[in-house]
C-alpha cells in the first residue's frame, strides 16, 4: 500500500483564500478563507444554508469559486471547479448520503470505477486483496467479500472512509458523518480519525453536535450567512460562544421553559400499560400527565421509534394496552390514533412525512380535508387556507406562500409544516420522534419555544431524542429505554434538571467511565 | 404575504398551468401540419371523426390517470372492456330488457376494477403483476362468455350511443369529455383525490396522516374498471356487436401512451387530467393524420412509436429548466 507523503504536523496543508461564489444574483460564499493544518481536525460549524456544504463542493472541485479566490495544497494553487485536480491534490469529500452500490460487495465498491482486470476480465481476487489492508487499517472486521447491502449504516460510512484512503487523500471532509451512526459506532470513527491525525492528514469536520466538536476537534470555525466569522482554538470553544457566533446573537434562553412542571395532581393523558410487539419492544408501561413534556432516551436500536409506532397504531402489537383520559383505546390504524387524539411526527420528515410534490397548504390540510369536506367529499377550498394561513402565522413557517411546494422549505421549515400537520387535527398527546433532527440552531430554538407553548396549552407530550442536552433541556422527566424495555425514568426538579449522566448510565447499563473521561 | 412573494407565488402557479399544458403545442403543430400538407384535415367532417376515433381511448386514459397517480398501472383496461361488451351485447337480445345492457356493461367493468383493486390493496400484491394476470384471465373470460364467436345485435336498443349526435357533435365525444371533466372534479376537487396525489406521492406519509390507503387503491382500480366498462358500451354500440378475442386488444398500451404523453408521473403523485386529454387525441390526431396523408400501416406503427418517445423527451428537456 502506498502511503501518503508525511507532512509535518502543524504546517498548513490546505489553505482556501477569499473564496466567493454566487449563483445568479445569490451569493453563497463571501470572501471565505479556511486553512487547514497537518495532523488536525478542523471542525466546521453553521446554521443550514449557511454556506458549508457549497464551501465543500467548492474544495472538492464540484463547483468553480468565482475569480479572486484561491486553493493551495502544500502551497500549491490547484485549479477551481476540477474535480480530479482536487482528487489529484488528495482532497476527499465524504457526503451525507452514502455513495456505495448496495447490490455489490465493499470490495467492488471501493474500487469502482477503477476495477482490477486481467485480460479484460474482472479480477475479483486481486480486489480483494488490495481492498483487504485498507479495511484492516479501519479495524473494523469489515471483510472485502461482503455485500454492502448486508452491512450497517455504520459500516458503510466506514467503507466510504476506507474507499477515499485508496485514493491517497491527504484532505479528508466528513459531512455530518454520525447522523445514522450508533454510539458505538460513533466512537469506532472517532478512533478512526485520531489515527488519522496521528499519520498527518487534515480533517475538516462539519457537525451540528456539539459533543462531537468537544470530543474532536483542534480548531472549529464558524460560518454564519454565506460569511467567515471567526475560528476558535481547541482551549477556547465553548457552546455559549459556538452557538452566539453561528446565531448571532446570544442564546442563553435557548431551553427555556415557560410552562410550570406538572405536580402529582395534574391529570393522566396518556397510559400505556404493557406495550409489546414479540421482537423489539417488551412489556413498556409509562403514564404521561397533560402539560408534561415527557423525554424517551436511549441509544439508537433501544426500541424508542418502536414504541412511538406501537402506540401509533403504525405496526401491529402483540401485548399491551393504551388509555386516553382513562378511557382504554382499542388503536390498530394511525386513522384510529388521530381519531382517538394521539399524533406523531416521524423521525424520518422527507421519506415518511412529507407529500414533497405537494403545496405547504396541502401539507398542513391533509389529515383535516376529510372533516373540513362538504357534501359528496367536495374540498372546501375556503377553510384550507384559512387553516393554512394560521398555521404558517402561528409556528412562524418561512415561506413565500402556502401554494408553495413544501420541498423547497428548508428543513427546519419543513418539520414545522409537518407539526402544523399534527396540530390541525387538535390532539390530546403529541409524539415528536426526533423533532430537531436535521434541523439548524434557529430553528431548533423556535421548535423548543412550539413544544413548550403546547405543554403550557396542556397537551401531553413525548419527546424523543438521540440530542442529550436537548432531552434534558426540555424535558420535565424523561425515560430511558434499553434493549427495548424501560430501563428506568429520571425526572428534573425545581432546583436541579435532569442529569445526563443519569441518562447515559441507564441507556448503557454501565457507569461511562469512557465519557467522563473524555468530558474531563 | 409581499408583494414580491405574491408574484412569486403567481408566477410558479403559471407555470405548473403551463407544464399542465406541456404538449399542446405539439397537438396544435401536428394539427396545422397534418392540414398543410392534406389540405383537408381540419375540416368539421374530419375533425368530427378525430374526435370519434379518440372517444374510447380518453375514456380509458381518465381512468388509467387515476391508477397511474397512485403510482401503480392497469394493463387489463382492453380484455376489460372486451369482457364488458360482450356482457352488453347478451344482455342487450333480452326482449324488452335490452336497455338492461347498459347497466351490465358497466357494472361488469366496475366488478373487473373491484377486483383488481381489491387484490392489489389488501394482498398487498404489485399492480403490474395483478393487472398483467387479469388481462389474461379477463380475456379468457370475455372469449368464454360468448362461446368464442362474435355476438350480433341488429337492434341494439342503445345504438344511439355509438351513432348519434347531440347538437352535432357525436354522443361518443360527449361522453368522453364527460369522463375528463368527472374525473376532473374528482382528483382536484374531492377529498378523495387529494388522498389519491397524496398516496401517489408519498405512500408511507399517507398512511402515518392517517389516509386510509387501501381504500384509495380500491377506488382506482374500480375506477379504471368502471370506464372500462364505459369503453366497452361505447365499442359496442358502435359496431352492433361484440367479439372477446378481438375487441379491445392492446387498447392498454394507447391508453399508458396517453397518460405518459399527458406529462403524468410514472412513479405517482404528479399529473393532470388535462394532459391525458391532450395526450389522447395527439394520438388520435397521428391515426388519422397518417392515414389521411397516405402512409402506410407499417409506417403509422413506427412513426407513432417515435413520436411519443420524442415527445417525452422534449418534454422532461423543457421542465429539466
Amino acid at each position: 500500500m502506498d502511503s501518503p507523503t508525511p507532512t509535518p504536523a502543524g504546517t498548513p496543508l490546505l489553505e482556501m483564500r477569499n473564496i466567493s461564489k454566487t449563483f445568479g444574483a445569490v451569493r453563497a460564499l463571501s470572501e471565505v478563507s479556511l486553512t487547514v493544518r497537518a495532523g488536525e481536525v478542523h471542525a466546521l460549524m453553521g446554521e443550514n444554508g449557511a454556506g458549508k456544504s457549497t464551501l465543500m463542493k467548492i474544495l472538492s472541485g464540484a463547483y468553480r469559486a468565482d475569480p479572486g479566490g484561491e486553493i493551495l495544497v502544500d502551497g500549491r494553487a490547484i485549479p477551481s471547479g476540477d474535480p480530479h485536480a482536487s482528487k489529484a491534490a488528495g482532497i476527499s469529500v465524504i457526503y451525507q448520503e452514502l455513495s456505495l452500490a448496495p447490490n455489490l460487495t465493499v470490495a467492488e465498491n471501493m474500487f469502482l470505477g477503477a476495477e482490477e482486470s486481467r485480460f479484460g476480465l474482472l479480477d475479483r481476487g486481486a480486489a480483494r486483496r488490495r481492498a483487504a489492508p485498507y479495511l484492516d487499517r479501519l479495524g473494523a472486521g469489515i471483510r472485502p467479500e461482503q455485500l454492502v447491502a448486508s452491512l450497517s449504516l455504520g459500516e458503510r460510512q466506514l467503507v466510504e472512509i476506507a474507499r477515499t484512503l485508496t485514493t491517497n487523500a491527504r484532505i479528508i471532509v466528513m459531512d455530518e458523518p454520525t447522523t445514522s451512526l450508533t454510539a458505538r459506532e460513533t466512537n469506532r470513527l472517532f478512533e478512526i480519525i485520531a489515527g488519522f491525525k496521528a499519520q498527518g492528514l487534515g480533517i475538516v469536520y462539519i457537525s451540528h453536535r456539539m459533543e462531537e466538536i468537544y470530543a474532536l476537534s483542534d480548531r472549529v470555525s464558524v460560518l454564519r450567512d454565506s460569511a467567515y466569522i471567526g475560528t476558535l482554538e481547541r482551549d477556547e470553544i465553548s457552546a455559549g460562544r459556538l452557538v452566539s457566533m453561528m446565531v448571532g446573537r446570544d442564546l442563553s434562553s435557548f431551553y427555556k421553559k415557560d410552562h410550570s412542571v406538572p405536580g402529582a395532581g395534574r391529570p393522566v393523558v396518556l397510559s400505556v400499560r404493557g406495550m409489546g410487539d414479540g421482537a423489539k419492544v417488551h412489556d413498556c408501561s409509562f403514564d404521561l400527565h397533560a402539560g408534561e413534556v415527557l423525554g424517551v432516551a436511549g441509544l439508537v436500536g433501544s426500541g424508542r421509534t418502536e414504541l412511538a409506532r406501537l402506540i401509533y397504531g403504525l405496526d401491529p402489537h402483540t401485548g399491551g394496552s393504551v388509555g386516553l383520559d382513562g378511557k382504554a383505546l382499542d388503536i390498530h390504524s394511525p386513522k384510529q390514533a388521530l381519531d382517538a387524539g394521539i399524533a406523531y411526527l416521524t423521525e424520518d420528515r422527507k421519506a415518511l412525512g412529507l407529500f414533497l410534490d405537494m403545496s405547504v397548504g396541502d401539507n398542513v390540510n391533509i389529515g383535516v380535508v376529510d372533516e373540513d369536506a362538504g357534501p359528496g367529499g367536495l374540498l372546501n377550498f375556503a377553510k384550507a387556507r384559512t387553516r393554512a394561513d394560521a398555521a404558517v402565522k402561528a409556528l412562524s413557517i418561512r415561506t413565500a406562500g402556502t401554494r408553495i411546494n413544501v420541498g423547497t422549505l428548508s428543513g427546519g421549515n419543513q418539520q414545522k409544516v409537518l407539526l402544523a400537520r399534527l396540530l390541525e387535527t387538535n390532539p390530546r398527546v403529541l409524539i415528536l420522534d426526533e423533532p430537531t433532527r436535521g434541523v439548524d440552531v434557529g430553528a431548533k430554538s423556535e421548535i423548543y419555544r412550539i413544544i413548550d407553548g403546547l405543554a403550557k396549552r396542556g397537551l401531553g407530550i413525548l419527546v424523543i431524542s438521540s440530542d442529550l442536552p436537548e432531552l434534558v433541556g426540555i424535558s420535565d422527566r424523561a425515560l430511558v429505554m434499553r434493549e427495548g424495555r424501560i430501563a428506568g425514568e429520571v425526572s428534573a426538579t425545581p432546583e436541579a434538571p435532569i442529569r445526563q449522566e443519569d441518562i447515559m448510565t441507564l441507556s448503557t447499563g454501565t457507569i461511562p467511565a469512557e465519557r467522563e473521561r473524555s468530558e474531563a | 404575504m409581499s408583494g414580491q412573494d405574491q408574484k412569486e407565488a403567481g408566477g410558479r402557479r403559471w407555470r405548473s398551468s403551463l407544464t399542465a399544458l406541456g404538449m399542446l403545442p405539439v397537438l396544435i403543430l401536428l394539427v396545422i401540419g397534418f392540414h398543410l400538407i392534406s389540405g383537408r384535415f381540419i375540416s368539421f367532417g374530419n375533425l368530427s371523426i378525430v374526435m370519434q376515433q379518440a372517444s374510447i381511448n380518453i375514456v380509458l386514459a381518465a381512468g388509467m390517470t387515476f391508477v397511474v397517480l397512485t403510482g401503480g398501472i392497469d394493463l387489463s383496461v382492453g380484455s376489460i372492456l372486451a369482457a364488458a361488451a360482450m356482457v352488453g351485447a347478451i344482455v342487450s337480445l333480452v326482449p324488452d330488457y335490452g336497455m338492461l345492457g347498459i347497466p351490465a356493461a358497466v357494472g361488469v367493468g366496475l366488478l373487473c376494477g373491484l377486483a383488481n383493486g381489491a387484490i392489489i390493496a389488501w394482498l398487498k400484491l404489485p399492480p403490474f403483476i395483478v393487472t398483467l394476470g387479469s388481462l389474461t384471465a379477463i380475456r379468457g373470460l370475455a372469449r368464454l362468455l360468448g362461446n368464442d364467436t362474435t355476438v350480433f345485435n341488429s337492434n341494439l336498443p342503445f345504438a344511439f350511443i355509438g351513432n348519434s349526435t347531440l347538437l352535432g357533435v357525436p354522443v361518443l365525444a360527449v361522453i368522453a369529455f364527460a369522463a375528463i371533466v368527472v374525473s376532473w372534479v374528482i382528483l382536484r376537487r374531492t377529498v378523495l383525490g387529494t388522498w389519491i396525489y397524496a398516496v401517489g406521492g408519498n405512500v408511507e406519509a399517507a398512511r402515518l396522516a392517517g389516509i386510509k390507503v387501501p381504500l384509495v387503491l380500491l377506488f382506482v382500480y374500480a375506477m379504471s374498471g368502471l370506464l372500462s366498462g364505459v369503453g366497452g358500451l361505447m365499442s359496442l354500440s358502435r359496431l352492433y356487436a361484440a367479439n372477446g378475442l378481438q375487441l379491445g386488444q392492446s387498447y392498454e398500451l394507447d391508453a399508458i401512451a396517453a397518460v405518459i404523453l399527458g406529462g403524468t408521473s410514472f412513479v405517482g403523485g404528479v399529473g393532470s387530467i388535462w394532459g391525458t386529454l391532450i395526450g389522447a387525441l395527439i394520438i388520435a390526431v397521428l391515426s388519422n393524420g397518417l392515414i389521411l396523408v397516405g402512409v402506410s400501416d407499417i409506417w403509422q406503427y413506427i412513426i407513432k412509436g417515435l413520436v411519443i418517445i420524442v415527445a417525452v423527451a422534449l418534454d422532461r428537456y423543457r421542465t429539466a429548466r
